[in-house]
């Protein structure tokens, strides 16, 4: 596809108030599905599954069937809608919306629509540069997935000149609640920052919340981002696009950007913005136009006729706000303080978006210290260069593994790098990738001193030097020694062996 | 209320993925406009006091509890109907347009 | 012997069964001759189990020899209406689109009647997806109603109530969305219930409009149907809109048979113009009876079921084009692509253009409309806002009477095509009986005789407030036994000899 014209992003801040509305929907992570009984895929134990296995007659749209409300996925909805600070409808309803599509059942899907579970809420994000802001939450309500269309043929496995697709419904039914913002304002420069702060931040929640996996790279929060500008100086909100397929946070960010700059550049050109969807392309960095907004959107709500109001009761309600965990941001504070981080260090790992992976990573035994720098370097570093999210690469309990791998004096930092490659390329646990490529810590001395002995008899003027106290000149030795042990051994102990052979053989 | 025109029946049919023919099209703006003649009294009597009601019996929190039920199928049940498949999906043809 | 058992009641039977007189292969075999015999007359089945029916019976046989405690109606033959899916039989609504589906799965119904040890025979014929009240408008041909070749039996359970009415079945299920079940019964001389919405499971039935359909039973008599009834409701977690409470038996409501004191109601509006002199006739003379026996008839309005037939009109296919979206060629039955491929779009399209006959295309773009932004409130809006006047009127009604009782439709049955190019006059036939299902009350229609004009069947219908469903099979048993004692038997017993009919069937084969 032909890139679009950019404005340089200054230039489009100066000339123009962005304004973005999110939209993050959440996979609930219940054991079964919204409306029928079959696994949840959204629940990790049935994350591995052949296509269509995870399925009942509802799941299909089987003529006949009947949808059923999965209890659970209610309180999990109010619990999330209470953690946004909304007000929880006395009352609320399901609709149908009604649209055909493949990879739709029925060709209608289930969704609150004009009376959802939650609605008026706010949510406190911390950008990180440390502004706050605090983000408008119109609604949050209940919905089920579709399921997943693979497309086959031409050249990409893209819907664009596909021979034909292939529907796996394993996802169809999955439970969602979707949270609506209202339009953002006064984000300015820091808009892009700000949407991705956001998604982290609703991501903290329902970890913590514990009702969803979370896992933004299997598709468990997705974000679709409206953007729209409006000249400085001007009321009305200006036409807005919206962006589907946003699935990663720093993808959140580089969209809304992307967004910012295009619209700008069209603007800028005495062009107009079409209302429409857009697609984010990952490998390419842009958007791209999907349908616009047309007649075809007359989704032909009306009140879900097999379905009864959901009519939570002040006890339930209050229930669960008692059993609500603390807020991120209070959470933030316990955490510094318990890990004794400075306020750099703290930020550091803030602005990683990686707090509950480090919080996980102590909680299996790793110190802060190590959990902190195994999650904001090296797998930083990884998942930077793989253009991923992190939490996704490891899981915690392998970092923790890692890190007392290093601490019992198994690994050397780098060996454990290596195992680190190992785990990630899937080979298994740190202990068993370094059990499968041999790579723990020679610890063995006479192994040592046998390969010390063969490297000052084969460089006798380094013998000579080191005996002369230039000790310094060891590090020719010790490079060798580390060399003929492919690296497997503690440099430390090896210095400390080298001069003392030096000495003894004089 | 409004007449229904032969363009709106034809984009009705659109909506509901039905390819009506041009005579089916002119034969149902007829039958709709009929119908619909027949049927709009029902804003007579519908005023604004009046609540609807959408379940005939008025019940309200029926739900399931949150374990994998009997009523699960197996692959080869849930492909047994389908027109065609590639023996663990079904097959559809090209979407082309765009994907939701 | 043969035709004995065909003629005796489900009751009769099941307890010539159980007293070991009969065998349940015996009376299968009997009912799958008949259907044999008479039904390339009648065309009340679309499928018939034939020697799996037999293997089942012989199931019972076993277990009954084997001691094991079964159920009244335990190794009675059952037909059951299309409208249900039944795993390993085809299910087809009457329908195109799913020639040939065979679900994965049963119907909570089908489950009950399977549990109570009865014997599936077959599917019965009906309107495509029940939309319709003559059968006329199945994709598999339409059913003659046994009274008279030439004419409909109903619908859209045409078949069931065929069926039964042709001694092809002892009893059936039926389903009844705006009159399915009672309408058919009325034409066909036979019992039909419309039980109260949520007392049967709509599990695995074929939706038409998921807030006014409900399974019920088809039948000869009234004892019948309350143990079919027995049977068939109950609470199913499968089904959100099922009542969750326990239901008295409606075979003692039968057997308690009294009507002294009873208040019935005569509603007004569905008794003068526009219904048939010999259907008002056989009416009142009902009512007269019943007066006899004790009941208090009193006169009582329900201004706003004139409104019923348009609001109707209005939910039925708005839920409908929703409810039938799923047909679309991806997961099950008919795909047709048009000539040279085409995208899944025009699949689709194609699919339900050939697989939808004309009244259910004009029902499901009726019901788009009625959905569309900006006529919402207007159609569906206003809809169910009748809705709420419409139960109002029952309120106030039972507020005075225990049951109110009507004709259950305008006219006798008539002749095939007479309505078929007018659909409007076609869905006036079913105004005595679509404020039931507005409001989810319940209702029965039994024979009151035969109209002095043409000869053919009348029914009387019956409505009571919801969930107490126990009292039309208390006035509907009295009012029987009244009848049937001036008529020195069951009216079916005046039905024509469809003997006379086989040679004419293979004739002309099935039409």
């Amino acid at each position: 596809m032909a890139r679009a014209e950019l404005m340089d992003f200054d230039k489009a801040l100066e000339l123009f108030e962005p304004v973005i509305g999110l939209e993050v929907h959440v996979e609930l992570n219940t054991t079964t599905k919204m409306f029928s009984s079959a696994p949840n895929p959204a629940n990790s134990q049935f994350h591995v599954a052949d296509p269509n296995t995870l399925i009942t007659p509802v799941c299909l749209g089987l003529p006949g069937s009947l949808p059923v409300v999965n209890g659970e996925a209610v309180k999990y909805s109010i619990s999330l809608g209470l953690a946004l600070g909304c007000e929880i409808a006395p009352s609320s309803r399901f609709a149908r919306k009604n649209y055909f599509y493949p990879d739709l059942a029925k060709n209608y899907q289930i969704s609150q629509y004009d009376e959802p579970i939650a609605f008026d809420g706010q949510v406190e994000v911390e950008l990180e540069n440390g502004r706050v802001f605090t983000v408008p939450i119109e609604r949050a309500h209940m919905e089920e997935d579709a399921g997943k269309l693979t497309h086959v043929g031409g050249s990409t496995g893209r819907i664009q000149g596909a021979e034909y697709s292939l529907v796996d419904y394993n996802r169809a039914g999955v439970p969602l609640v979707e949270i609506v913002t209202r339009p953002i304002f006064g984000g300015e420069a820091d808009t892009p920052a700000l949407a991705k702060a956001y998604v982290a931040t609703i991501r903290d929640i329902v970890l913590s919340l514990g009702i969803s996996e979370a896992r933004m790279e299997r598709g468990n929060l997705r974000c679709d981002a409206n953007v729209s500008l409006r000249p400085r100086g001007q009321e009305k909100l200006g036409t807005r696009t919206e962006t589907k397929n946003v699935n990663s946070m720093r993808s959140v960010e580089r969209a809304v950007r992307y967004e910012i700059q295009r619209q700008a550049a069209i603007l800028a050109g005495g062009g107009t913005i079409i209302q429409e969807t857009r697609h984010w392309h990952e490998d390419t960095g842009a958007t791209s136009a999907g349908r616009p907004k047309s007649d075809a959107d007359d989704y032909r709500y009306f009140p879900e006729p097999d379905l009864l109001p959901v009519v939570p009761s002040k006890e339930l309600v209050d229930e669960l706000r008692a059993a609500l965990p603390e807020p991120p941001a209070v959470r933030r504070r316990r955490l510094k303080s318990e890990w004794g981080f400075t306020d750099l260090e703290f930020q550091d790992v803030a602005n990683s978006g990686l707090l509950i992976e480090l919080e996980a990573t102590v909680k299996a035994g790793a110190t802060p210290a190590a959990a902190r720098k195994w999650w904001t370097g090296e797998i930083a570093r990884l998942a930077n260069a793989a253009a991923v999210d992190a939490s996704g690469l490891v899981s915690p309990e392998h970092v923790a593994e890692l890190a007392q791998l290093v601490d019992s004096g198994t690994l050397t930092d780098r060996l454990a790098r290596q195992v680190l490659e190992g785990v990630i390329a899937g080979e298994g646990s740190p202990q068993q990738v370094v059990d499968a490529r041999g790579l723990a810590v020679v610890s063995d001395d006479g192994a040592l001193i046998a390969a010390i002995d063969e490297a000052l008899a084969s460089q006798p003027d380094v013998l000579a030097k080191i005996r002369d106290g230039k000790v310094q000149a060891a590090g020719a030795v010790i490079g060798a020694v580390m060399k003929a042990m492919q690296g497997k051994a503690d440099a430390a102990r090896v210095r400390e062996l080298v001069l003392e052979r030096a000495a003894q053989t004089a | 209320m409004s007449e229904i025109t032969a363009e709106q029946v034809a984009h009705l049919a659109n909506l509901a993925r039905i390819a009506l023919t041009d005579e089916e099209i002119e034969h149902l703006t007829t039958e709709l406009g009929q119908i619909m003649h027949a049927v709009e009294q029902v804003s007579e009597v519908a005023t604004p006091d009046v609540p609807p009601t959408s379940h005939p019996i008025p019940m309200q929190n029926v739900f399931r509890d949150d374990v994998v039920g009997t009523t699960v199928l197996t692959a080869d049940e849930a492909l047994a109907g389908a027109p065609e498949s590639d023996d663990s999906r079904f097959k559809v043809s090209a979407i082309l347009g765009e994907e939701q | 012997m043969s035709d004995e058992l065909i003629r005796l009641s489900a009751a009769a039977l099941g307890a010539k069964l159980a007293s070991g007189e009969v065998s349940s292969v015996e009376a299968t075999r009997a009912h799958l001759d008949r259907i044999a015999a008479v039904d390339g007359a009648v065309h009340a089945f679309l499928h018939v189990e034939g020697e799996r029916a037999i293997e089942t019976a012989a199931e019972i046989d076993r277990q009954r020899a084997a001691g094991a405690p079964l159920g009244p109606l335990a190794g009675v033959p059952i037909a059951i209406k299309d409208v249900l899916v039944t795993k390993g039989m085809p299910s087809t609504s009457g329908s195109r689109i799913l020639e040939g589906w065979i679900p994965p799965y049963d119907a909570t119904p089908v489950t009950k009647v399977r549990e109570a040890g009865m014997i599936p025979l077959g599917k019965t014929n009906m309107d495509e997806f029940a939309m319709g009240s003559s059968t006329e408008h199945s994709a598999y041909g339409p059913t003659h109603n046994p009274w008279d070749l030439d004419r409909i039996p109903g619908g859209s359970g045409g078949g069931s109530a065929a069926s039964v009415a042709a001694f092809e079945a002892p009893l059936a299920l039926g389903s009844d969305t705006g009159g399915s079940i009672r309408q058919p019964a009325h034409v066909t001389g036979t019992v039909g219930v419309k039980p109260t919405y949520g007392a049967v499971s709509r599990y695995g039935s074929i939706a038409l409009a998921s807030s006014l359909d409900q399974i019920g039973p088809v039948t000869r008599n009234v004892l019948d149907a309350a143990l079919l009834h027995d049977v068939i409701a109950g609470h199913d977690p499968l089904d959100s809109t099922s009542i969750p409470e326990k239901w008295p038996s409606m075979a003692d409501a039968v057997r308690r048979a009294d009507v002294s004191g009873l208040r019935i109601g005569v509603i007004k509006e569905l008794d003068g113009e526009g219904f048939q002199a010999g259907v008002r006739q056989r009416f009142h003379e009902s009512l007269e009876l019943l007066e006899k026996q004790g009941a208090e008839i009193v006169e009582v309005s329900a201004p706003h079921f004139e409104y019923a037939i348009a609001a109707y009109y209005l939910i039925l296919p708005a839920e409908a084009s929703s409810n039938l979206a799923k047909f679309d060629s991806v997961r099950f039955g008919l795909r047709v692509t048009p000539e040279g491929g085409g995208t899944v779009e025009q699949v689709m399209s194609a699919t339900r253009e050939a697989g939808f006959g004309p009244e259910v295309k004009r029902r499901i773009i009726l019901g788009t409309y009625a959905l569309s932004a900006g006529y919402y409130d207007a159609y569906y809006g206003s809809a169910q806002k009748v809705r709420t006047l419409v139960q109002r009127d029952f309120d106030a009604a039972f507020a005075n009477v225990d049951v109110l009782a009507s004709p259950t439709a305008p006219t006798t049955a008539f002749k095939f095509g007479e309505k078929m190019a007018d659909p409007v006059s076609m869905y006036l036939n079913d105004i005595a009986t679509i404020p039931a299902n507005l409001a989810g009350v319940p209702g029965i229609s039994l024979p009151s005789g035969l109209a002095p004009e043409d000869g053919l069947p009348v029914g009387i219908q019956f409505l009571a407030p919801a969930r107490e469903d126990a009292r039309l099979y208390n006035v509907g048993a009295a009012l029987e036994q009244l009848l049937e004692a001036r008529w020195g038997g069951p009216l079916l017993a005046q039905a024509p000899d469809l003997s006379s009919h086989e040679l004419t069937a293979t004739e002309e084969g099935a039409l």
